[in-house]
């Protein structure tokens, strides 16, 4: 199994009580930001992903949000680009470009592209369609999404893998000359992963003979993440082939201490803050028209309660949603999901919500030394 | 005043297939609704029903209308009426429309009015003002909509008190899902369309709440100085839904 260190550089150091008065991060007024923190918090996360490269993990990833303490990497690009530099063997992964946010997918193309040739062919590419609230924060209009970004996707890898100059006449987005400089290093492209909260829509695109690109199911109770790897499994059954184990990922936060309960103990402000305060976001915000299916939209809606309430650490670490323990716990549970669910790929969130840098240096230390060498023999 | 009974139809323009209702007898009036639909019969239809052929369709991608491929924006929707008045050989017709189907009304005049005989924009969203902004319908949760279009929250109660069909939540998202599809970027407005409104060359009225909190009364200055010769009526007590609100009132200046 191929294990993914994956960060959102938080704005860590929000206000708790500001976000919970103003009952989301996301368009938390930036009076409550500090760029001198900001600063701060920028560099410490950096040197925890190349920390990771240090430990041992296959991969390191990063990805995009806007206008929000949840995640401070309006752009991937800068925080890859900066990671492609200091590293020197792992992966990096962009999880992902939020795709139908650009008015031009070149530009992704492009960036993508220069990454993959400064790191000699180490990039993941990640593409997603960003998360409903950066819809209302970007004013991009939500019921054209799935079309931009599949029309941004056939842009972005016909640039990496054809000729130029060609023409590209689709109906979002239009380019006379397409003719990249330059083009990614791997052949025929970059990887490409698709993280995913969970749809059949993306599932059948992911899937397709003509992709098989990674499904990766982000932040979910193991039954949903179950149920979703299986649908992915039996999709490409019905497109008439075998899904290597390569094209599933989980990711999930996860925090290792010495023993269960202390590392329950460490570990439950900072989750639930994550939990409760950075995920938060109101039900109108979360799923703008046209972002999923009516018939998605209405099943969210029903299970508004469960959805939007808060969780504690506890029914967390029961559902699925966060693993936490010793060693031997962690190690225990992912061998029992991998058992069940075969995925290829692992991505932890070593660093989440409030958590300091000590017990996220100790979490990846542990999850590193203690865990992973286990987890990276199963296949 | 006797009951006006409109018929229930549907027409099929563009491969649309329309839901219309029909009442009452005169001139033609197309009665253009809003983000929220037309889902009723309310009572400032019958009123109109006794003096016109009030005429209260559903719009491409609203209500019990067909949702057609071809709705991508508000241009499409002003073409679509466009045909529907030809294909229903509707002449010397009164378009009155409400926020959204003001909106749609001055589309339609700005590049065709031989079978429109004038305009009445009520509380009409189309176009961008300095220093007034629109609600933001889309991160109001629809409860909030809902107390926001009203003055007289007793009406705003007396509709979140309405029973909640399967039906018509299935609606309600169709209807959301083609606002947004029209109206999210750029919000609510046209940003070409001042330039055209000096070609709309038939008379306009203009009807406005004074406590209107979608689309706040400031815009009024703006269609003013677009629209010179508009008469323009603003009434008191009134939130964004004049017709609703001031059923008497509305009917009144529409016939005047």
């Amino acid at each position: 199994m191929q294990i993914v260190l994956f960060h959102l550089m938080p704005y860590a150091e929000v206000d708790i009580a500001a976000a919970r008065a103003h009952g989301t991060v996301w368009g938390l007024p930036n009076k409550h930001y500090d760029a001198s923190v900001a600063h701060r918090l920028y560099n410490r996360f950096l040197d925890e992903l190349e920390y990771g490269e240090e430990l041992g993990f296959d991969a390191i990833s990063v990805n995009e949000h806007h206008q929000t303490a949840y995640g401070l990497m309006p752009s991937p690009i800068v925080t890859a680009s900066a990671l492609a530099r200091r590293t020197k063997k792992v992966k990096i992964c962009i999880l992902g470009s939020a795709l139908p946010l650009r008015s031009h997918p070149m530009m992704v193309a492009e960036e993508h592209a220069m990454i993959d040739v400064i790191s000699g062919g180490r990039l993941i590419s990640g593409f997603v369609r960003g998360i409903g609230a950066e819809y209302h924060t970007f004013g991009v209009n939500p019921t054209f999404s799935h079309d931009r970004f599949h029309e941004a996707h056939d842009l972005i890898v016909r640039a990496w893998t054809e000729k130029g100059p060609f023409a590209f006449e689709g109906h979002h987005y239009r380019v006379s000359y397409v003719n990249l400089w330059p083009q990614p290093l791997q052949k025929p492209h970059p990887p490409i992963w698709i993280p995913s909260q969970g749809s059949k829509e993306t599932i059948d695109w992911a899937a397709h003979p003509d992709r098989r690109y990674t499904y990766l199911q982000t932040f979910s109770p193991t039954k949903v993440v179950a149920r979703y790897l299986k649908m992915y499994r039996d999709t490409c059954t019905g497109f008439g082939y075998t899904a290597k184990d390569s094209q599933l990922g989980w990711s999930v936060p996860v925090y290792v201490g010495t023993d269960d309960e202390s590392a329950r103990r460490e570990a439950k402000t900072h989750f639930e803050n994550f939990r409760n305060v950075f995920v938060r976001m109101p039900l109108e915000m979360l799923l703008p028209p046209g972002y999923t299916s009516r018939e998605s939209l209405k099943n969210v809606m029903k299970a508004k309660a469960q959805m939007f309430g808060d969780v504690t650490i506890d029914q967390a670490i029961e559902l699925g949603l966060f693993v936490c323990g010793s060693p031997a716990t962690v190690l225990k549970s992912f061998q029992s999901h991998w058992n069940e669910m075969r995925f290829g790929n692992l991505l932890v969130l070593c660093q989440f919500g409030t958590l300091p840098a000590d017990l996220t240096r100790k979490n990846m230390e542990l999850f590193a030394r203690e865990v992973m060498p286990a987890l990276k023999k199963l296949s | 005043m006797g009951e006006m009974r409109f018929t229930d139809t549907h027409v099929e323009v563009d491969g649309c297939r329309t839901h219309l209702r029909r009442g009452g007898s005169g001139e033609p009036l197309l009665f253009l609704h809003g983000a929220s639909g037309a889902p009723v019969v309310m009572p400032f239809m019958e009123k109109l029903a006794q003096r016109f052929d009030v005429l209260v369709p559903e719009h491409p991608g609203y209500g019990l209308s067909d949702e057609p491929e071809w709705l991508e924006n508000i241009h499409d929707v002003a073409y679509f009426y466009l045909g529907f008045l030809k294909k229903l050989d509707l002449k010397n017709t009164l378009v009155v429309g409400s926020s959204m189907g003001g909106w749609i009304a001055m589309e339609m005049a700005v590049r065709d009015t031989s079978r429109i005989k004038s305009l009445v924009l009520v509380s009409p969203a189309g176009i961008a003002a300095p220093g007034v902004r629109p609600a933001d319908i889309f991160l109001m949760p629809p409860e909030e909509v809902v107390k926001n279009l009203f003055f007289d929250q007793k009406l705003a109660q007396a509709r979140l008190a309405e029973p909640v069909t399967p039906e018509a939540i299935d609606i309600a998202l169709k209807n959301r899902h083609t606002t947004a599809r029209l109206a999210w970027e750029p919000r609510l407005h046209d940003p070409f369309l001042p330039k055209w409104l000096h070609r709309i060359d038939v008379p306009v009225k203009i009807i406005w709440g004074r406590e209107d909190r979608i689309i706040p009364v400031g815009f009024v200055k703006e269609y003013q100085r677009l629209l010179p010769k508009a008469q323009v009526h603003i009434l008191e007590n009134t939130g964004h839904l004049p017709h609703a609100e001031k059923a008497d009132e509305f009917v009144e200046l529409v016939c005047r």
